[in-house]
């Protein structure tokens, strides 16, 4: 990447980003704007534990501290964790299943944009006057009483990033559906693109409430309407239950992806087939059925009665047994494997035992009756870092170690990686452990600090000294980011040499059409397969001929950008200034102009002609971008 | 088999609009689009179930008070016919028949702009008429929300159908725009389906109470 | 790509063929349409006529269910081959909508 960006010249290297519909590229940019919405997330994480370090503290406000605990809440799921995974999902599944890009790579582009916007949007509200303030959730008679924009920067942000992740996740099923190589069949496909293809069906189908319900809350405080305003007729049990309708399968969302990064993880350096894979689809596909049939369990206190508690409660457990399913096909796969601990496996090792802790706690609050015991305590807070952070951060930390010479063609330090992993997996345990039992104690969560001499001040010291080291693992993994780079020392195609799918087959970083013929799979672990044949390259499936390949686009930008304004245009009408409706038309006006623009010019896209590949193959570059 | 390929009504594929890749991936595309829609408008039916005639006081109009069944049904019968009209579009497509496939579209976006301006009289009635607007009460908003995403997609539909004849009209039919004229008129139906829900969910239940 | 379905080699008899099969396939349409009217008025009907509600609630919904049959398998065909994607998604989105409503009749109000 930084020798293409010496030749161009940095200004031709930015609009090349900006206008990229290549799905690698898009990754990358996934890969950093997420990267960054993460630090942020961090430092309001940085800021709780702090403020929470001893007791009567008073570092942050109360009001700010509810702007940094819900700020960290959403930045965390919406603009860390979901566009990081979409970053991997662009960079690896096209790969995995032999195709030259993704099915729409136009609203590829789109998609990120759109959430790139949503979430500059969201984060602008602390200059503007104040961040949302609701927690993340935002119940909304809460958020209807909030006071300033700031619930209006959430309910828009979110609005115009969730669109972004709708068309992302179209985009991703109808490519694995369609674009797969001849002979990648279902039941051939690496359980990382099965994990894409299960989180992109629940994308399709969680969002919509979501869209709604941001709609409904946006109109309440926008525009006069009273969905959930009860002195009207409202009723604000309607968000509650289009957020968790959203929200559990939101969760999923999150932690299926997880689940593929460490299923090819472990495989690889274990050097085995992945143990039970049928079981292990089946077991994905379950997750993601039950995943929109228990989304009352969040609420279990707010008095939907016995009936609908017992239901939601058996749903919820029976979750545990596709999940133990998977916990039980990794330990296989380890088993007599002949095991590599590269940083990514170190990850993927400490994954089991952290996440089953956050499960075992999770069917621990799925009985209804002694969930309102646990209920809004920091037993709750303890339990959802288990699994997301010990989820679905590790699989992000181990899929950056894993991935990375594939994406940029450099691998990153196991050294400093190792360090990386100590640190934040001693710090993580640290901060999250202690939390279940101040939670049991009573310390409520969401509130901005605690007395002294009610038995949680030694806990909450140690779990902010947790955070610390934590942060430092993240600074080591970003010192080996800046080391690598600057290094910059060229890998092959199978850089871990133990790879076994087919995105391992090509060169790192792959040319942009991927494939120069696209490969004949003959089975599971296609790339393991041809290599103990004594095979290095893959069996093509056709003859070198011309490649199709889509135009790069401004539009995906224009379309977002004007969204990005009419949001400003909606949100300071409230104020009575005269120029919000104008500017919410013409931003709209933008965004359907673009769109119409892009339906009315043609654009077939260009073919690389044979002889060109044929030249690549002379010149031995490999890489052409 | 070529996007820009001219071709006569023989060798016209059987179907036209899944005969290129880019084809295909749209036609999948929207129909999974279609499978999200159906939850968005889920959510928003609802919503207006829980929230049909809750009012804040009892001076306000309930949903037997409101509705017409004779307007409901005129606009019905012109959002059904709409639905016939288009599929007729596409019969002529699939027979490459340009001409015939316009017309038809045609009279579908001229249907649809009957369907809208009655919507728009029965929206401006309950407002003058009957004071139930959108900030009124629970109910109102619930209603006009419902009733006003499905207004926006006949909305969206008809520019849509509207651009892709004007873009079209010098050209003819090609492997190109076949997809774009089938995802159209898929989309129309769909607003069909939604209606098809909201006379009887809306109207017709909410007249019998 | 796969667009000749028939067998025969001469291209004319494939495309009287199909002309003939659009023609039928568009004759049923025809019927399906002049069905829904059909539905359509006796849904109006039935409400007009102010029957028991508990009679007329169920009837017209089955109607509705009914039409919207026949919106998604004949108008948006697919009832045709090459629908499995579509038609397991849509049943998937159906079964997310259909919950949904059910939880907003339930649960919300107590």
């Amino acid at each position: 990447m930084s020798t293409i960006a010496q030749k161009r010249g940095f200004a031709s290297t930015i609009w090349d980003y900006l206008t990229t519909v290549d799905h690698k590229k898009i990754a990358i940019l996934y890969l950093i704007a997420g990267g960054i919405f993460f630090l942020m997330g961090g430092i309001e994480a940085m800021m709780i534990r702090a403020q929470l370090a001893v007791p009567n503290n008073d570092f942050v406000s109360a009001g700010l501290y509810n702007e940094l605990l819900t700020m960290h809440g959403t930045t965390m799921i919406f603009l860390a964790a979901m566009p990081l995974l979409l970053g991997f999902m662009n960079a690896v599944m096209p790969l995995q299943i032999g195709a030259r890009d993704v099915a729409f790579p136009f609203v590829n582009a789109l998609g990120f944009w759109l959430f790139f916007f949503g979430g500059l949007f969201l984060n602008l509200s602390w200059f503007l006057g104040g961040a949302p303030d609701a927690g993340w959730t935002s119940y909304a008679s809460l958020s209807l009483a909030s006071e300033g924009h700031g619930i209006d920067f959430y309910a828009l942000g979110l609005q115009i990033s969730g669109f972004g992740t709708l068309m992302g996740g179209i985009n991703f099923l109808v490519t694995i559906i369609n674009m797969r190589a001849p002979g990648m069949t279902y039941m051939r496909m690496p359980l990382f693109t099965w994990t894409t293809f299960v989180a992109s069906a629940l994308i399709l189908f969680a969002f919509p409430p979501l869209t709604a319900s941001i709609f409904m809350l946006s109109f309440d405080r926008m525009f006069g309407a009273n969905f959930f305003n009860v002195a009207a007729g409202g009723n604000t049990i309607i968000w509650e239950h289009f957020f968790w309708i959203f929200g559990h399968p939101e969760v999923y969302i999150l932690i299926l992806p997880a689940f593929g990064i460490f299923s090819e993880i472990f495989s690889t350096f274990s050097r085995k087939r992945l143990f039970g894979y049928s079981s292990m689809v089946f077991a994905t596909v379950l997750i993601g059925f039950l995943g929109f049939m228990v989304w009352a369990h969040h609420m279990f206190t707010v008095g939907l009665g016995p009936v609908a508690n017992a239901i939601f409660a058996v749903a919820t457990m029976a979750i545990a047994v596709p999940t133990g399913i998977k916990i039980f096909n990794w330990l296989l796969t380890i088993w007599g494997g002949s095991i590599k601990f590269t940083v990514p496996m170190l990850y993927a090792v400490a994954f089991i035992p952290s996440f089953v802790a956050g499960g075992v706690t999770g069917i621990m609050q799925a009985v209804a009756p002694a969930d309102y015991q646990y209920h809004d305590t920091y037993f709750i807070v303890a339990h959802f870092h288990y699994v997301i952070v010990g989820g679905v951060v590790f699989a992000l930390l181990a899929g950056v170690h894993f991935y990375w010479p594939k994406m940029f063609g450099t691998m990153l330090s196991e050294k400093i990686g190792k360090f990386t992993f100590v640190f934040f997996f001693i710090g993580f345990h640290l901060t999250f452990f202690i939390q279940h039992f101040l939670g049991l104690m009573g310390m409520p969560r969401r509130v901005w600090t605690f007395l002294p001499g009610q038995g949680l001040d030694a806990g909450n010291l140690i779990s902010s000294i947790g955070a610390a080291f934590m942060a430092i693992g993240v600074i080591l993994l970003l010192l080996n980011v800046v080391i690598t780079s600057v290094k910059n020392e060229r890998v092959g195609n199978d850089p871990w040499e133990d790879g076994r799918t087919l995105e391992w087959a090509i060169p790192s970083p792959p040319p942009f059409y991927n494939f120069k013929q696209l490969p004949l799979v003959r089975g599971l672990d296609a790339y393991w397969l041809e290599k103990m044949e004594g095979k290095t390259t893959l069996t093509p499936a056709e003859p070198i001929g011309d490649i199709h390949m889509p135009n790069g686009s401004f539009t995906p930008f224009v379309i977002s950008l004007g969204l990005f304004i009419a949001a400003f245009g909606a949100m300071y009408h409230v104020d009575d200034k005269a120029w919000a409706i104008p500017v919410l038309i013409g931003g709209l006006a933008i965004t359907f102009g673009a769109m119409a623009y892009r339906s009315i010019k043609d654009d077939h896209g260009f073919h690389i002609h044979k002889e060109d590949l044929m030249d690549d193959d002379n010149e031995d570059k490999g890489v052409k971008a | 088999m070529h996007a820009e390929e001219k071709f006569t009504p023989q060798t016209w594929p059987e179907s036209p609009e899944k005969a290129t890749l880019e084809g295909k991936n749209k036609f999948l595309g929207f129909w999974l689009f279609l499978g999200g829609e159906t939850v968005l408008f889920a959510s928003l039916f609802a919503t207006y179930i829980a929230l049909k005639d809750k009012v804040p006081s009892p001076d306000h109009m309930l949903a037997k008070d409101l509705f017409e069944l004779p307007l409901v049904f005129v606009m019905t019968m012109l959002l059904l016919t709409s639905s016939l009209t288009s599929v007729y579009a596409m019969y002529h497509m699939k027979n490459y028949n340009f001409k015939k496939m316009q017309l038809w579209m045609l009279i579908t976006v001229i249907l649809g702009l009957g369907f809208l301006g009655c919507e728009l009289y029965e929206f401006h009635h309950y407002y003058t008429e009957y004071n139930h607007t959108f900030t009124s009460s629970a109910f109102g908003s619930a209603f006009y929300t419902l009733t006003g995403f499905h207004g926006a997609h006949v909305v969206f539909g008809l520019v849509w159908m509207t651009l892709l004849m004007i873009r079209n009209a010098g050209r003819g039919l090609s492997l190109y725009n076949a997809p774009k004229f089938y995802l159209a008129s898929l989309y129309w139906h769909f607003i069909d389906v939604v209606w098809v829900f909201i006379f009887t969910v809306v109207y017709l239940m909410g007249m019998v109470g | 790509m796969v667009n000749n379905q028939s067998n025969s080699n001469n291209p004319r008899l494939n495309y009287d063929f199909r002309r003939k099969k659009n023609a039928e396939g568009m004759r049923i349409q025809v019927a399906t349409f002049t069905l829904m009217i059909f539905f359509t008025v006796v849904s109006f009907v039935a409400v007009a006529a102010d029957f028991s509600k508990w009679f007329v609630i169920p009837f017209i919904l089955l109607l509705a269910v009914v039409q919207v049959g026949f919106q998604l398998y004949y108008f948006m065909h697919m009832s045709e081959k090459g629908h499995e994607a579509p038609s397991l998604f849509m049943w998937s989105g159906i079964t997310v909508a259909f919950v949904t409503v059910l939880a907003f009749m339930t649960i919300i109000w107590w």
